[in-house]
């Protein structure tokens, strides 16, 4: 289970270097992501330690957004400034991104497609 | 209150233990609130355990530095479980594959409308550039997307609170627009809460069905890559 975290860290790790060397505009998480995905497809399954620990990560995921939440103490006064601006902004981009994404992957994915019924 | 309560109080504020406990208490009061009235989407556990800790830092007068000086450790785990989102995402493969364009496409069009929208109604409505940027990723995960904001001078921490927020309005209300305009397939409806609502709203996918739950999972992490390749060239673009 350790080598797995430590894969995981490295990963990461391996993301944050790859970013700085080569410039990249996306954060070195994310690239670890990727890494760690690819070494999946050619291993062409998910070791059960390492399942194991990302699952443990990913089930407290929430839990872990809690310290940047609490973030929100320093922002109170620029939110009520702005908060028509931040309220609607939210309230409207979220309902139409789930309105848009959602009605495009109904109209591509329905014909002679089984996948979405069960 | 003595001043001899208040001097351990002091003494325990300077260790990371207190914010570290306290940060673990609160989460699981938030979540044990959030079970016990039946997963309502409005008492999501991250906002209960945020407001539960604001009141006890406001009122015990510790400043936000001295809480994340612990805090931080819970923080730093958020990028290996950003790594971790690669073991959802390979389960789906064989899924993803199959209907690869579909996804491609829809999650293309929702990541740029999720951007343009976010920054286009905050700029209408008069926000600072500051905080544009901060609301532009909150679409995606925490990590990327404060990641991101810090990478063009927007305000990580207010980009949490907006992703946060982001997360519960889609969990709360995105079931009652996608009945509304009637998506009835759970796979379209899965990659629209994740595409949307990152992680809080894969946790309400998954309350609904299986698959969408999975497809939700999925949105979430192509979403983040998506963000995360797309925002800085359109920001670039635009300013």
């Amino acid at each position: 289970m350790l080598f797995y975290l430590t894969l995981i860290f490295a990963c990461q790790l391996a993301g944050e270097l790859l970013k700085v060397s080569l410039g990249l505009p996306v954060p070195g998480p994310v690239i670890g992501m990727v890494l760690l995905l690819a070494g999946l497809l050619v291993k062409g399954r998910i070791p059960d330690a390492l399942a194991q620990v990302g699952d443990t990560l990913l089930a407290n995921l929430s839990l872990l957004f809690v310290p940047a939440g609490v973030g929100v103490m320093l922002h109170v006064a620029l939110i009520g400034e702005q908060a028509l601006a931040i309220g609607a902004a939210l309230i409207g981009s979220t309902l139409v991104t789930i309105a848009v994404t959602a009605l495009i992957m109904q109209a591509l994915a329905k014909p002679g497609h089984s996948d979405g019924e069960r | 209150m003595g001043g001899d309560l208040r001097e351990v109080w002091v003494y325990l504020a300077t260790s990371p233990l207190l914010a570290l406990t306290l940060t673990l208490a609160a989460y699981q009061l938030g979540f044990w609130i959030y079970r016990m009235a039946g997963f309502h989407p409005l008492l999501n556990p991250v906002l209960i355990a945020v407001i539960v800790l604001v009141s006890i830092l406001l009122l015990t007068d510790t400043s936000y530095a001295t809480y994340f000086e612990g805090a931080q450790f819970v923080h730093f785990m958020l990028g290996p479980a950003t790594v971790a989102l690669a073991l959802p995402l390979y389960r789906q493969i064989e899924r993803v594959r199959k209907s690869a364009l579909a996804i491609a496409v829809s999650l293309l069009a929702g990541s740029l409308t999720a951007m343009i929208t976010a920054v286009g109604i905050a700029m209408l409505l008069g926000a600072s550039r500051e905080t544009l940027i901060s609301i532009a990723p909150k679409s995606v995960t925490a990590p990327v997307a404060m990641g991101i904001s810090e990478q063009f001078g927007g305000l990580p921490s207010l980009t949490a609170v907006l992703v946060i927020l982001t997360g519960i309005i889609g969990a709360a209300l995105g079931p009652l627009v996608l009945n509304l305009i009637g998506v009835k397939d759970m796979a379209a409806r899965g990659l629209a809460m994740g595409t949307a609502a990152h992680g809080i709203g894969t946790a309400r996918a998954f309350q609904v069905s299986e698959l969408a739950g999975a497809f939700s999972g999925l949105a979430m992490g192509l979403n983040a890559l998506a963000t995360a390749i797309l925002l800085p060239l359109l920001w670039t673009w635009f300013f």
